[in-house]
């Protein structure tokens, strides 16, 4: 377990981060509004951030023993594009990989 | 659609505590980082103890969508400094999403709404760590719900813009930085991404 005062700086981190982009198009409002780039990459980013996130909480599952992985993902990714229900979505997929988990 | 928090907010205390931190971090860990994705993020990344430099750019990369909330946000209708401080800070995607629709809030609900919202989303984490404090043991294969939760952000965000390339370009980063650079796998895939995206962004605009 990490120090209680790394933790606590990382969380500060954090916090300073989230606030000062939340804050910014109030102190910036027309420069923010003008650039395309930064319009372009606030549209296509939070799908392909999405996507870098889940490749990384993927990151240790070695490529032999990926079936329970595979069959989570694809459970979670299928009842999604079907149901549109994220609670149900999350729990399902999570059911069906501790499920595989146990059988493997 | 502020309810939907506290479920969020339970997964997120049972991860916690099932993780190995204590169960009072969890209101720790949710008034200081009040925005979901990154905070479950937070787990581990503060568990490797990642360079704080790399915390700030995941941090930067991860939440640079809340760039463009305040354009629309109605915050010229709440009142008093501290009031708007408070709106700022919780301007989360659900937030904004609630009063960016409903153009006849008051200054004064919109703030109660993101005071809801936020207790339902600390409120949840304690309940959740609470829960996984009591469990027996470790339950095995509970983390799949951080992958299954960014799965879903990731359809969803999809859904919002229909782009095909942007998550593909993703995928091809994380990849990429899996290959060569596991250790710092975020912050080198956020790189790429963004790099690819702004390529992307010049080519469009010279074809126009």
């Amino acid at each position: 377990m990490p120090e209680w005062r790394y933790v606590l700086a990382g969380l500060l981190v954090m916090f300073t981060v989230t606030v000062l982009l939340r804050a910014a198009p109030f102190v910036l409002l027309g420069r923010v509004r003008e650039s395309g780039l930064l319009r372009f990459l606030a549209a296509t980013m939070p799908a392909g951030v999405m996507v870098i996130l889940t490749v990384y909480t993927l990151r240790d599952v070695p490529l032999a023993g990926a079936g329970p992985a595979a069959a989570g993902l694809a459970a979670t990714l299928g009842l999604h594009l079907w149901r549109r229900s994220a609670l149900l979505s999350i729990i399902a997929g999570t059911a069906v990989y501790m499920l595989a988990l146990h059988l493997s | 659609m502020g309810l939907g928090l506290y479920p969020l907010g339970v997964a997120f205390g049972v991860l916690l505590v099932q993780s190995g931190f204590a169960w009072w971090w969890a209101p720790v860990f949710s008034s200081l980082i009040y925005a979901g994705s990154l905070e479950f993020l937070a787990i581990g990344l503060l568990l490797a103890v990642t360079p704080l430099a790399s915390v700030a750019v995941t941090t930067f990369l991860v939440n640079f969508r809340h760039v463009f909330y305040g354009l629309s946000f109605p915050l010229h209708r709440v009142r008093g400094r501290a009031a708007k401080a408070y709106s700022v800070y919780t301007l989360t995607d659900e937030a904004y999403a609630l009063a960016a629709a409903r153009p006849h809030l008051t200054g004064r609900r919109i703030v109660a709404i993101q005071a809801f919202c936020q207790a339902y989303w600390v409120l949840g984490g304690v309940t959740g760590a609470l829960l996984g404090a009591a469990l027996p043991g470790t339950v095995r294969g509970l983390d799949f719900a951080l992958t299954a939760l960014f799965a879903v952000l990731a359809v969803d965000g999809w859904r919002a813009t229909r782009d095909v390339p942007g998550p593909i370009l993703a995928l091809l980063s994380a990849l990429a930085a899996l290959l060569v650079a596991k250790g710092q796998l975020l912050v080198v895939a956020l790189g790429l991404y963004v790099a690819a995206l702004t390529v992307r962004y010049l080519l469009r605009g010279r074809r126009a």
